[in-house]
């Protein structure tokens, strides 16, 4: 057999740089996050100060580690609706147990580590057991939280609120850890940013340079194909559950710490802004294609846009609007730019 | 034991698969019963029958997905019952199916190490050895004479019998010693169909083991040495190439007399239609590709 030499293929010349830089899953979402800055920006001088900046990157950040880590689970092709409720169930078990119980607060976090963890668990086995969609297994799991959210809340504090997560001992590390804000060009920026830049830097590591990120984009892909070649399947989901149950823990703790205090119906409503943060960020609804840095952007668009409104001195119901439009934008963009640069290149 | 392994085109020394009065039951269905065959290095099994005859079910017991209910599976001359795919492709013997093959979104490099990503580094930074993988796909993509303008265009953009081509590719590189294709050439055009063969008939010459599933028998005969035809879950014979002509495949296949009269209905209703030509392009076209004998 001669070995051939690889060569500079004439054929790939045309299709080059612009069709490599369409072809990334998060061109939408940097497109939209350069056009939502411009808008706001030019309306508000707060808005692209560094205090305004501080300001939109604070809900910016929560929200994005948690669309990054939704991101990941839908590109291994399942959806996670409990992910919101679980943050609040994260906080209330760290809060029940440091303020009502009086236990150290890192003993609390950590009880609430392994039952989300369960939780994550719970989800991903029921998902590959039952092979019913993750859309309807995740559904029951965030209305049972839901209830017992509200309900042992209630039973136990006889109200829909803990408080005094300050008085727990330990509580000044934590805080430090995960609440305090950070100094910067003279302005206090929350340390939930690092966590977000951290989670999305390792995150965009593992999806694109490891093995366990091969086997998210193919169980997302196409199953039974990955599965065939030996792929574990099952295993990466169950996996991809809990690192999104992890990150409900991470953000459920993150806002207890920050606000010493927990309502019991924290994190409802968030799943889909998380479902369009990473979509936004160019994740695909069927799976099998997407990115962190997408969703970590996404999660901006939506802290820019929170806070735009309010900085421009509109009425905060124009939010929901503003979401719709830019949903509905980034959806379109991505889709076109897909088949411009996946069309059968000739 | 027979240590040899180098190809020997139609040589002898134990086969690299044999199955023996082999059978397979779903309740109360036999899908296959009393089926054997050998697979040699270097050579070609055709395996051939209409839809439902139990081709699937034959190979998929010899790529460890079903258990033989009777018979024996030997490879390498000794008795095996695969618990898993995995298990037989352990022993090198690798499957390509015609839909589950590849992944279309994604790259053709991480398509093509899936399942055995190449790692550097220890611990935590131990990681998917990105560089290693593109510049090995592409060259063995090469050797293997398939010119892919850019592996990292997704699978989904290539054509039907480019994905086959690079499936074989990936079976020959991970050290396949034998490649069951499940009618891979079955939803090509006559060229794409031409370029698959063409991989086999190289996959042979690096002397692997090839077991193609077919319903045609003018893709079949240019590359087999030896054919298996089945028909309702039996065994019609299995012939080596010298003993079969072309057409006494065909006609095996349709059933001898059956094709013979449906040919001439064909020929009554539609002299100059275009189904004649057809039939006759398909036997030219694989001369033209340099597939035939
Ligand atoms: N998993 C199964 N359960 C029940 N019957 C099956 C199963 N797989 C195949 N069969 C039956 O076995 C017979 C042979 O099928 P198959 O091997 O797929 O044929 P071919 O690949 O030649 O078209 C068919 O009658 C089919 O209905
Ligand atoms: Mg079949």
């Amino acid at each position: 057999m001669t070995t051939a030499v690889p060569t500079a293929d004439e054929r790939i010349a045309p299709v080059g740089v612009l069709r490599r830089l369409l072809v990334r899953p998060e061109l939408g979402a940097v497109v939209g996050a350069i056009a939502v800055f411009t808008f706001f920006a030019s309306l508000s001088p707060v808005f692209r100060s560094v205090e305004g900046i501080a300001n939109w990157l604070d809900p910016a950040s929560t929200l994005g580690v948690m669309a990054v880590a939704v991101a990941l689970l839908m590109i291994g092709g399942e959806f996670d609706l409990s992910a919101g409720v679980l943050t609040g169930t994260s906080g209330l078990t760290l809060a029940m147990l440091s303020a009502v119980y009086g236990w150290n607060i890192w003993s609390a976090m950590l009880v609430g580590l392994v039952l989300a963890l369960a939780i994550g668990l719970f989800n991903g086995m029921m998902v590959i057991r039952t092979k019913l969609p993750s859309f309807i297994v995740t559904l029951g799991t965030m209305l049972m939280l839901m209830g017992i959210n509200l309900g042992v809340t209630k039973a136990v504090t006889g109200s829909v609120q803990i408080g005094g997560i300050a008085d727990a001992p330990g509580y000044d590390l934590a805080r430090r850890m995960f609440a305090q804000t950070i100094p910067f060009l003279g302005v206090e920026f929350r340390v939930a940013i690092f966590w977000w830049l951290g989670v999305t830097a390792i995150a965009t590591w593992v999806l694109l340079r490891t093995k366990a990120g091969n086997w998210i984009f193919a169980s997302g892909g196409n199953a039974p194909a990955a599965r065939s070649v030996g792929v574990p399947v099952a295993r990466t989901k169950i996996a991809l559950f809990m690192t999104t149950a992890f990150a409900a823990w991470l953000v459920g703790s993150i806002l207890a710490l920050r606000l010493t205090s927990v309502q019991a119906n924290t994190g409802i409503n968030q799943e889909f802004i998380y479902i369009i943060a990473a979509v936004i960020g160019g994740c695909l609804l069927t799976g099998g294609y997407g990115s962190a840095i997408g969703a970590a952007i996404g999660a901006l668009i939506f802290g820019m846009a929170d806070k735009g409104i309010i900085f421009a001195g509109w009425d905060s119901d124009w939010f929901k609007f503003f979401l719709g439009v830019m949903l509905v934008l980034a959806t379109l963009t991505n889709h076109m730019v897909r088949r411009f640069a996946e069309e059968k290149r000739k | 034991m027979s240590t040899e392994t180098t190809p020997q085109p139609g040589g002898a020394g134990a086969p690299l698969l044999e199955v023996r009065d082999i059978a397979k039951y779903f309740g109360s269905v036999i899908a296959v019963q009393a089926i054997s065959t050998t697979v040699r290095a270097g050579e070609v099994t055709c395996v051939l029958g209409d839809n439902g005859a139990g081709k699937s079910t034959l190979i998929k017991i010899l790529s460890g997905v079903h258990q033989h209910d009777a018979g024996q599976f030997l490879v390498d001359g000794a008795p095996v019952r695969f618990g898993s795919p995995r298990a037989a492709l352990d022993r090198g013997i690798a499957t390509v199916y015609q839909d589950l093959a590849m992944i279309p979104l994604m790259s053709i490099w991480r398509n093509f190490f899936l399942g055995s990503e190449p790692t550097r580094g220890w611990g935590p930074l131990k990681r998917f050895d990105v560089e290693f993988a593109k510049r090995v796909c592409r060259q063995n993509l090469l050797d293997m004479g398939i010119d892919i303008r850019d592996p990292e265009q997704p699978v989904g953009t290539l054509s039907g019998g480019e994905r086959q081509s690079v499936a074989i590719a990936r079976a020959v590189y991970f050290g396949a010693r034998v490649l069951i294709l499940d009618e891979p050439t079955s939803a090509l055009g006559v060229k794409q169909a031409g370029v698959v063969l063409k991989y086999i008939v190289r996959a042979r010459d690096r002397g692997l083991g090839v077991v193609l599933i077919t319903h045609n028998p003018h893709h079949a005969y240019p590359v087999g040495d030896r054919f298996l035809v089945l028909k309702r879950g039996r065994s019609l014979g299995e012939w080596a190439k010298p003993d079969i002509s072309r057409d006494e495949l065909t006609q095996m296949m349709a059933g001898g007399a059956e094709l013979e009269q449906l040919g001439h209905e064909l020929e009554r209703d539609a002299e100059d239609s275009e189904l004649a030509a057809v039939a006759r392009e398909v036997g030219q076209d694989a001369k033209d590709l340099g597939i035939a004998p």
